[in-house]
């Protein structure tokens, strides 16, 4: 008992100490790296806009109007200027940033959970288990990326859902490497054998003394990742594989307006430089994220 | 090394035949029945149930996938839905096209990124190693195909310097000087996110390098500092630039897809997009079967070439 209480202090004593070094080397980042600050400003301020759209001031991002086709920016009634049917940019924009936000935290969620499964249960347990599990992330592996993204599409029909689906399915195989490592080197640590031998069950060991030790790096893959999936979703949006007209999302928006851009440059600049802005910021607070939690990659 | 060979030869046997199962699959997951598509909706169900039979499609899934592989196997890969040819001489002839594509992109994103990575990492920190940096990180965020447009509109719409898409000229094109001014952009937008990933590490791998006793000691000896930085430095780094432009080619090919579709290159991207939208799944599973050898194959060359460089992984 009086072990148990010694380790509670020992371990709230260093948890405060932790605490208080991490606002420390938040402070430090946030001041070395104003770029990722400004970084993550821009993400949260079209995140916010984006939810927003349905109560902002905005025209129709559907409503066709033949007449004011192809308007370039700043013309009256349509900062941004309009599309191929007369549809206002920057409401089409705008709900496009729902979509392509969505379909890129969605699909890196959806491919982190199950690379994490995945990843956990094949370091854990040697013998069959992992070897099935690696096998199976080899075989994913042996496709380049969007082409079986793209095989899945054709095989479970276009539309968003279903590209989300193919994007999420090709994008576990990176994250159960990358836990499937750690938990191999964890599996062998003292402190996973003290608990065994005290008796604790698997799943308590996995999830109180494996577990935490993933947060970090999952965190800083899933952060470089999202950008990743928005280009990917978006990719197959400009094939004609994900977002099926009339809605708007940044890949199909930049597909449509392709055949206009010797007229009207804007209507594919405009969507691309967001997808670009979105992305770029995205890496950005992703590399500040990495040299927060991971310190040896800060000596680099 | 032999029998390093032979033991990655071998490891290739379940990759192969788990990526034919996936390729299989997805034919069969296919929620439309090829049926349908191959007699339209006026066939009688007669018509419809001979097809089938014939087709094979009445026979349980393992007893079709084995007789799916052993047609592959002989480079029967079935005949187009829509083209009404067979599937892989079509696929062949635009694989050249894609590999045309991807060899050139490769070339010019290793020697850029090899060279920039070099005068980045001779010189750390300065604007030509700050600019790469940011470079790169551009070059991460930009979809490959808005660049691939905005470099078209630039160059071939604006400037007219050169060929806007496509692989030859309509008219009075088809020479050597004709390829190579269609092959420019296509190549360029490919590239451009490879290089930036080239030129990072090959300057995280010469700083390493750089970094060591014998460079001091070449130094003290007063060898001149570009042997220095060439014949002792990029040649002990070349192991982990080798295994990362490995990746690239495979990731080139995927890219290459995207890239085809903006610039309208005759290969294997713009026919599987093609396929696709027409419901051509034995085109489908031709081209994805075609490029996930060809990565399988790109695959056991790096690892080849790199056990070759660095003898110590043949022994582990």
């Amino acid at each position: 008992m009086s072990v148990r209480a010694a380790d509670v202090a020992a371990a709230v004593a260093l948890e405060s100490g932790e605490g208080s070094a991490l606002a420390h080397t938040l402070a430090r980042t946030a001041r070395r790296n104003r770029l990722a600050v400004l970084a993550g400003v821009t993400l949260v301020a079209v995140a916010a806009l984006a939810a927003a759209a349905p109560w902002l001031p905005l025209l129709d991002p559907d409503a066709v109007d033949t007449v004011k086709r192809l308007r370039p920016p700043f013309t009256e009634g349509h900062v941004l200027g309009t599309d191929e049917f007369g549809r206002d940019l920057l409401a089409r924009l705008l709900w496009g940033a729902r979509v392509s936000l969505v379909a890129g935290v969605v699909t890196a969620a959806a491919a982190m959970l199950i690379g994490v499964t995945i990843g956990l249960v094949g370091g854990f347990y040697s013998g069959w288990v992992e070897h099935l599990v690696m096998r199976l992330t080899d075989i994913m592996m042996a496709f380049p990326y969007i082409v079986l993204a793209i095989a899945i599409v054709a095989g479970i029909g276009p539309g968003l859902r279903n590209a989300m689906i193919a994007i999420a399915i090709v994008g576990f195989p990176l994250y159960a490497r990358l836990v499937r490592g750690v938990v191999l080197s964890l599996r062998e640590r003292e402190f996973v054998e003290a608990a065994r031998a005290l008796g604790a069950r698997d799943g308590v060991i996995l999830r109180r003394h494996v577990l935490p030790h993933l947060v970090s790096p999952v965190v800083v893959a899933f952060s470089l990742d999202v950008g990743a999936k928005i280009l990917a979703t978006a990719g197959l949006s400009f094939l004609g594989l994900g977002t099926q007209p009339p809605t708007a999302d940044w890949g199909s928006m930049l597909a449509t307006g392709r055949q206009f851009v010797i007229l009207s440059p804007h209507v594919v600049l405009l969507p691309g430089l967001a997808i670009f802005v979105v992305v770029l910021a995205l890496n950005l607070v992703g590399d500040a994220l990495r040299d927060l939690l991971d310190p040896r990659q800060r000596l680099r | 090394m032999k029998r390093y060979l032979a033991q990655r030869l071998l490891l290739l046997v379940p990759v192969l035949a788990g990526v034919s199962v996936i390729i299989f699959m997805v034919l069969h997951l296919s929620p439309g029945d090829p049926v349908d598509i191959m007699l339209g909706s006026q066939a009688t169900p007669e018509d419809r149930a001979r097809l089938r039979t014939q087709l094979g499609l009445d026979e349980p899934l393992p007893v079709q996938y084995v007789r799916w592989l052993g047609h592959v196997a002989r480079g029967d890969l079935g005949r187009s839905l829509w083209m009404k040819r067979a599937v892989l001489d079509e696929v062949l002839a635009r694989f050249k096209a894609t590999l045309l594509l991807t060899g050139t992109a490769l070339v010019l994103s290793t020697g850029a990124g090899i060279a920039l990575g070099v005068a980045s990492a001779s010189r750390p920190h300065s604007w030509l190693d700050r600019t790469s940096a940011v470079a790169s990180l551009f070059g991460a965020s930009m979809p490959s195909f808005w660049l691939g447009i905005v470099l078209m509109v630039v160059f071939a719409l604006w400037l007219g310097w050169l060929p806007a898409s496509g692989m030859y000229a309509p008219y009075a094109g088809g020479d050597l000087r004709d390829l190579l001014a269609h092959l420019v952009l296509p190549a360029v937008t490919l590239a451009a996110a490879s290089v930036t990933i080239v030129a990072r590490l090959t300057r995280a791998a010469m700083l390493e390098v750089l970094g060591q006793d014998y460079i001091r000691t070449a130094r003290a000896k007063g060898v001149m500092e570009g042997a220095v930085v060439l014949r002792h430095g990029l040649k002990n780094a070349l192991i982990p630039i080798v295994t990362v432009i490995g990746v690239q080619a495979g990731y080139l090919l995927g890219g290459a897809v995207l890239t085809e579709t903006v610039f309208a290159w005759p290969g294997v991207g713009t026919l599987m997009v093609q396929g696709i939208l027409a419901r051509d799944f034995p085109l489908v599973q031709g081209c994805v079967l075609v490029v996930a050898l060809s990565f399988v194959l790109i695959n056991l060359g790096v690892d080849l070439l790199y056990a070759w460089l660095d003898p110590r992984i043949r022994y582990e």
